[in-house]
């Protein structure tokens, strides 16, 4: 059942990302070349996530608890470590590379162009190694 | 050059802010790409393995059902591989280190007034500001 209802919000939030333009590299690319071909597309992008999310959020967690589960899973740490500043800073460069984030890659992976197939198999991998050295080192957090 | 799209752009951006709201509403999870992704792999410690794997598989599809549909879908991806292999590796090692992507900490986050999220956008905004700059202007490619 979650499988099926996560799968849903996966294809509305998938097709938002190609509605709005992000399922494709050039246009962040651009978006980050602010002394170029600027497109400040990307702006839009995040200024309709931000506002439906920080309305529907506040009507969701007003209700206590979700439909399924008993709690809401929110990161609850408000300290600026260095990891929140060395992980973006390394996510950062390599999304000003290649122009993909971990959504929009995942959402061009069926499209199947060279540099995805390439891209995904890399991200994932950082990831793993990412969450097997975090918590080699430090208690799990929730992300 | 793209196209600047503003009217596209901001009702995709509410298309992705009513999937993160129907997630928490649905199981109180934060709609975290780089968090969704980056636990398909083990260690499992809880048993949402099967709704990141659903959400992945929507997010994988929502373009192939638009097409499908008759939707256009295009797209320009570098095909310079080592450059995409280190891209790679640098987005899934950065975001997971740093606990969160444009998605987690840039939609979830922000709209949680998260100072950590904000401090993480301002950041990878920053850096890849700075290494378009290099790329396209400095380095010339």
């Amino acid at each position: 059942m979650s499988f099926l209802v996560n799968l849903a919000f996966g294809l509305l939030f998938g097709a938002g990302l190609v509605v709005s333009g992000m399922s494709d590299p050039a246009k962040v690319l651009n978006f980050l070349d602010l002394f170029g071909t600027w497109d400040p597309s990307l702006a839009f992008v995040m200024g309709g996530a931000v506002l439906v999310t920080f309305a529907g959020y506040r009507l969701v967690l007003a209700r206590g608890e979700p439909i399924v589960g008993t709690r809401f899973h929110l990161p609850t740490r408000s300290d600026i470590d260095a990891r929140v500043v060395a992980g973006p800073a390394i996510f950062g460069i390599g999304w000003g590379l290649g122009g993909f984030c971990p959504g929009p890659a995942l959402t061009a992976l069926g499209l199947g162009a060279t540099g995805t197939l390439t891209f995904i198999p890399a991200m994932i991998l950082g990831m793993w190694a990412a969450r097997l050295l975090a918590e080699g080192t430090a208690a799990p957090r929730a992300a | 050059m793209t196209e600047f799209t503003p009217l596209a752009s901001l009702i995709g951006g509410m298309m992705i802010g009513l999937s993160a709201v129907l997630l928490m509403l649905w199981e109180g999870r934060i709609a975290g790409i780089s968090g969704i992704a980056g636990r398909l792999l083990p260690p499992y410690r809880d048993g949402a393995f099967f709704s990141r794997f659903g959400f992945v598989i929507g997010l994988v599809a929502a373009p192939l059902a638009m097409i499908a549909l008759g939707a256009e879908v295009s797209q320009t991806v570098s095909s310079n591989i080592p450059l995409m292999i280190a891209a790679g590796l640098l987005v899934g090692f950065g975001s997971v280190w740093g606990n969160g992507c444009t998605s987690g900490h840039g939609v979830c986050g922000l709209s949680r007034l998260s100072t950590r999220s904000f401090v993480a956008t301002g950041v990878f905004m920053a850096t890849a500001f700075v290494t378009v700059f290099l790329v396209r202007h400095v380095i010339g490619a």
